[in-house]
């Protein structure tokens, strides 16, 4: 990434989106869209000074809603380029209200609220298309209750899990675990404001407020007003203690998950969604495991698979090391349903085939794996560049040149082309380029001439 | 001495001190940092910057270059390997040599881990400028290293990678060599019937190819012929083609493609292998191109010296071309019983699965088999354990068809050697890494497609010769070759000639030569990372810009 930003002959163009292709192989003029930031791109730094003083706080797209951001974001600490972006829907100055503070705090006078978006023509031999993939959503399956049971996660946000950059840095804390926390950390704000307003009651009549009570109880105050309003807000106080106290004893038992399961072809080989393999899955599965193995010894996951598709290089070999050394156990077959049982425990039923018997396991963390679905705004964008798409979504490509689309000069690879992973995406980029290359050559040549 | 520190009168280091906006400014005091930096020996100038990274931030090193006339500097803020580069071009803008640059890390290094201690933090600021101020007083100027390139290229196979290799960068104008050793190209194309998943006819596809090559004036084919020998590095190869039973000619080209392919394996001694009634796949291809199967009954076997502990790597290819081969025996007989036994269906991607679905709803049989209860030939019948049912079944066949997995070519590891690349714990070919340089070698100006990497399909095979084009061009279409000056050297008159340096060197970049019993670096292919200035028992190898006297300097300033 760092060594595209660096290249001297790459123009990148984040926060852009092509608008129209016209002209022909060798000759295409694209039109994009680049989009305001509100931030020039010139004079930013990327110091970040401007997100931490940004009052808005939001979920953060990038750790799967997992973490949070300010409306002045960088979409991830290493990001390229490290212009910093201010999101036009949730920042108080764009949206009428007073704030400013980032436009404030930027010593480099880089925040400008009257950016507007740029339109800016491209004169190009050939076009790369490299859109990639969007993870399926599975809360459209409904037997496995994604977004029901806190603890059914997909494997993006498994993996924003794992990431000692992420939300929880590192440690596999269940999110049902995370929800109670939020809502002790809510909660003990609620019940530190009450406890202000009693210590006024206490300071001024001299008496604790639990003592106070007992007498009030007892019909000591009848008819005094301002000792009433004490009484109401004791009660209201117990009301936020006593479910404080609930939630501090669940936490007492609160571990990180180390029982993990793994679900395969979640929306995958499905004929209600997608029929074909998204290549990647199980490997990631397998990577996952590894690593969640890795950083708790006691970690052991089961990873449940029609085929476990380790076909890469050094990829079966790195699976049966799974199993010989992280605790991962094969299991073959698709799940049929998942369940919460007991402690908040996904329950997982499927029918092993060895034993051919219907069995339910309960588990700390179920983890999805999703499939790779089309990018968002495909057919937008095929019409956009007057390409085709194939039956199962991806951009359409050719028997004999198996990375150019159906318009002259266009080329696709890696998750635009099909679903594949990192490796064979590099391998099919390189390969893009080189037909890129040889349109531009011959146009280059021809013009020479 | 080597590297003599100029007088210090003539000694004019610039240090420039950056607050990062907050982000170092915030953490420990800049301006202490500035101020003491002024204080220290050579140094001529020193400033505190918002943002040195930015047009005013450059522009103040740039004008303290041609104000102060300095001729060393110093930038004391984030990390050299984003911002490194920067700082040395604007210095060379200035006509500074960029060598003359040193960099310091007093964010990642010192504001941010040591956020909440302000005191310690600047001190630790103030050592590190020290460390390199230094240092800066030792440093000398250099030029980059430049080397010529040939823009020819040398292809070793001519199977459907190296074609594909061979073709795009013949179109891209560059001069092509492909040496196959075959009396024809192809590879294992030439005998396969029909290919996955589109269905055309293998021979033609590689025909195809083998034309549009064979139209280019700047392609030329050496058939029948091996690579015999190979000498030079990135940009100046030279290499010894003999065709069979002729003489010996010689090339010089700049980059080379390896796309040896591989073989599928001759399962001899497994499931009562014959070649006539237990067949591999590849002699199931041989005979449904030669005409009309006679077998009514097919068996295949999955996983044949695959995925065992001999030979633990799968394949990749072998289930698509079972189903492939399945669906053509039901499309040519639709009567006929095809059965797949299985461990896992390999068929990743959108067009595999739909092909094994397909073969589903065509009538071909599948059933999964475990490894520790493998499937039985006997005569007549196939007889497995089926989990399912939990009972042992026969299937009767007239032919058994083993998928047996590509293995490297016996001649593989020869061929490495001659060219000084890695192979894999299986015999493939090792890439330099696995996941973002796929087909790259990690000695520069060698690459890698097709199965001679790991088994892959044609379509596989094709982008990858592709992509092993493009790599090459990104060297190839330039003027020549520069690379950074950092570089190690070996003092002819005190080495020994102990070889100690070579076993160390990661990049084959140094050589010994035993007239004068002395080794030398290649300048252009060494990498800078100092492997052999580390080991020399006689100090005699040493890395520019790292030279033992500038680490002294940095270390004593400690
Ligand atoms: C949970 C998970 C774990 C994985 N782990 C691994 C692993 O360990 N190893 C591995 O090899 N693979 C892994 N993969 C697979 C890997 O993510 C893909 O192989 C890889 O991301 C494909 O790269 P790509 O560039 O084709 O697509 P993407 O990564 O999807 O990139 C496409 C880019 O195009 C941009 N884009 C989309 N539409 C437009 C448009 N209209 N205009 C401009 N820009 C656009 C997107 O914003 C995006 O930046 C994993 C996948 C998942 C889901
Ligand atoms: C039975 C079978 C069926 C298959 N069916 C399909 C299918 O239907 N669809 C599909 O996509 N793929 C199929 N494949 C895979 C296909 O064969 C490979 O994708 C393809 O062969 C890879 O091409 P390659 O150029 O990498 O290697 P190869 O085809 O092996 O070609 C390598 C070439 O290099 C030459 N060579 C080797 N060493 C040297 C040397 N030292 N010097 C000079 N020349 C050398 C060889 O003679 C050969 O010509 C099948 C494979 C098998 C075994
Ligand atoms: S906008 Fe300003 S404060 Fe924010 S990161 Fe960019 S330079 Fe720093």
């Amino acid at each position: 990434m760092l060594d595209v930003g660096r290249h001297p002959d790459i123009d990148l163009m984040a926060y852009s989106e092509v608008e129209k292709v016209e002209g022909e192989s060798g000759a295409f003029k694209a039109t994009i869209r680049r989009k305001a930031r509100y931030v020039e791109e010139d004079r930013c730094t990327g110091c970040g000074a401007c997100k931490e003083k940004c009052p808005t706080v939001l979920p953060d797209a990038f750790n799967m809603g997992l973490g949070t951001r300010k409306a002045i974001y960088s979409w991830f600490a290493q990001g390229i380029p490290s212009t910093h972006t201010i999101d036009p829907a949730h920042c108080r100055q764009l949206n009428g209200k007073k704030c400013g503070i980032c436009q404030k705090v930027c010593q480099a006078n880089a925040v400008n609220f009257d950016q507007k978006d740029r339109i800016v023509e491209l004169d190009v031999g050939a076009i790369v298309v490299a859109s990639g993939y969007k993870v399926f959503d599975p809360s459209q399956i409904p037997e496995y209750q994604y977004r029901q049971i806190p603890n059914v996660i997909t494997a993006i946000e498994f993996e924003r899990l794992l990431s000692a950059s992420g939300p929880t840095a590192g440690h596999l804390h269940r999110p049902s675990d995370l929800l109670v926390e939020a809502e002790m950390e809510a909660l003990e704000k609620d019940v530190k404001k009450s406890e202000k307003a009693l210590d006024k009651f206490e300071q001024k009549y001299g008496q604790a407020s639990a003592a106070f009570y007992d007498a009030y109880q007892k019909g000591a105050y009848e008819g005094d007003e301002d000792r009433g309003k004490w009484a109401e807000k004791y009660v209201a106080h117990l009301a936020l203690v006593e479910p404080l106290d609930a939630l501090k004893r669940e936490a007492e038992g609160f571990d990180v998950a180390k029982r993990l399961a793994f679900v395969q072809c979640v929306g995958s080989r499905d004929f209600r969604f997608y029929p074909f393999c998204s290549g990647y899955c199980c490997m990631h599965s397998i990577k996952e495991a590894i690593i969640a193995n890795e950083h708790e010894r006691e970690t052991t996951s089961v990873i449940f698979g029609m085929d476990i598709r380790a076909v890469g290089k050094g990829f079966e070999e790195y699976k049966i090391r799974g199993g010989n050394q992280s605790g991962i156990t094969y299991v073959r077959g698709r799940v049929a349903e998942i369940t919460e049982g007991p402690q908040r425990n996904p329950v997982v039923t499927y029918e092993d085939t060895r034993e051919r018997k219907v069995i339910s396991r309960d588990f700390d963390l179920v983890i999805l794996a999703t499939a790779c679905a089309p990018s968002e705004g495909v057919e937008r964008l095929a019409e956009i560049l007057g390409i085709e798409r194939n039956r199962f979504g991806f951009f359409k490509t050719g028997t004999s040149q198996s990375l150019d689309t159906t318009r002259p000069g266009i080329f696709a690879c890696g998750c635009a082309h099909g679903p594949m992973d990192i490796p064979e995406s590099v391998a099919q980029a390189s390969g893009a380029a080189a037909r890129a290359a040889q349109i531009v050559t011959a146009a280059s040549m021809r013009k020479a001439s | 001495m080597r590297g003599k520190k100029p007088q210090a009168d003539e000694l004019r280091i610039g240090v420039f001190i950056c607050d990062c906006g907050s982000n170092i400014a915030g953490h420990l005091d800049c301006s202490s940092v500035t101020e003491y930096a002024s204080t220290l020996p050579g140094v001529a100038y020193a400033k505190e910057n918002l943002y040195t990274c930015s047009e005013a931030g450059i522009g103040e090193i740039q004008k303290g270059i041609k104000e102060q006339k300095l001729n060393r500097v110093v930038v004391a803020s984030c990390s050299p390997r984003t911002h490194q580069p920067l700082f040395q071009n604007s210095c060379a803008a200035a006509e500074l040599n960029p060598y003359l640059f040193e960099m310091v890390n007093i964010r990642d290094q010192c504001s941010w881990v040591h956020m909440e201690e302000r005191e310690d933090a600047t001190q630790k600021a103030k050592d590190l400028v020290r460390m390199g101020v230094s240092k800066a007083a030792f440093l000398e100027p250099q030029q980059d290293i430049e080397a010529s390139l040939i823009p020819r290229v040398l292809v070793i196979g001519g199977g459907v990678a190296g074609l594909s290799a061979a073709g795009s960068l013949a179109a891209m104008g560059l001069d092509v060599v492909l040496v196959e050793k075959e009396v024809e190209a192809g590879g294992l194309l030439r005998r396969i019937n029909r290919l996955a998943p589109h269905g055309e006819k293998a021979s033609e596809r590689v025909l195809e190819m083998l034309l549009s090559i064979k139209a280019r004036p700047n392609a030329t084919l050496y058939l029948g012929s091996r690579v015999e020998d190979v000498s030079g590095y990135i940009g100046n190869f030279e290499i010894t083609i003999r065709p069979e039973g002729g003489e010996a000619v010689r090339e010089k080209v700049g980059c080379i493609v390896v796309a040896t392919g591989a073989v599928p394996l001759k399962p001899e001694g497994l499931y009562r292998y014959d070649g006539t009634r237990v067949v591999t796949q590849m002699e199931l291809e041989e005979r449904l191109a030669a005409g009309a199967l006679e077998a009514q009954r097919v068996v295949m076997i999955q996983c044949v010296g695959a995925r065992s502990p001999e030979r633990e790597y799968c394949s990749r290819i072998c289930c698509q071309t079972a189903v492939k081969n399945a669906r053509f025996i039901k499309e040519q007989n639709p009567e006929a019983h095809v059965h797949i036994l299985y461990r896992d269906m390999q068929m990743y991607g959108t067009e595999n699965e739909q092909m094994l679905c397909d073969a589903r709803g065509e009538g071909v049989r599948f059933d999964v088999f475990s490894p520790d209860q493998p499937p039985v030939v006997q005569e007549g019948k196939v007889e497995f354990y089926q989990p399912l049912t939990g009972e042992m079944v026969g299937i009767p066949c007239d032919l058994v068809v083993l998928s047996t997995p590509l293995v490297p070519r016996d001649d593989a590891q020869a061929l490495s050697q001659l060219l000084r690349v890695p192979v894999d714990q299986n015999g493939f070919f090792l890439e330099a890494h696995a996941k973002l340089r796929p087909l790259d070698f990690a000695t520069d100006g060698i690459f890698v497609c097709g199965s001679a990497r790991y088994p892959a399909n044609v379509q596989e095979a094709v982008s990858q010769g592709l992509g092993a084009s493009s790599r090459i061009a990104t060297i190839l279409f330039k003027d020549k070759l520069i690379t950074s000056a950092i570089v190690a050297e070996i003092d002819p008159e005190t080495c020994v000639g102990c070889m100690g340096c070579m076993e160390m060197c990661p990049y084959e970049a140094i050589t010994y030569l035993p007239e004068k019993n002395i080794c030398e670096v290649n300048t252009v292919l060494c990498k800078g990372c100092g492997c052999c200035a580390a080991t020399c028992p006689s100090q005699s190898a040493t890395l520019r810009g790292f030279k033992p006297e500038q680490l002294m300097a940095q270390i004593r300033a400690v």
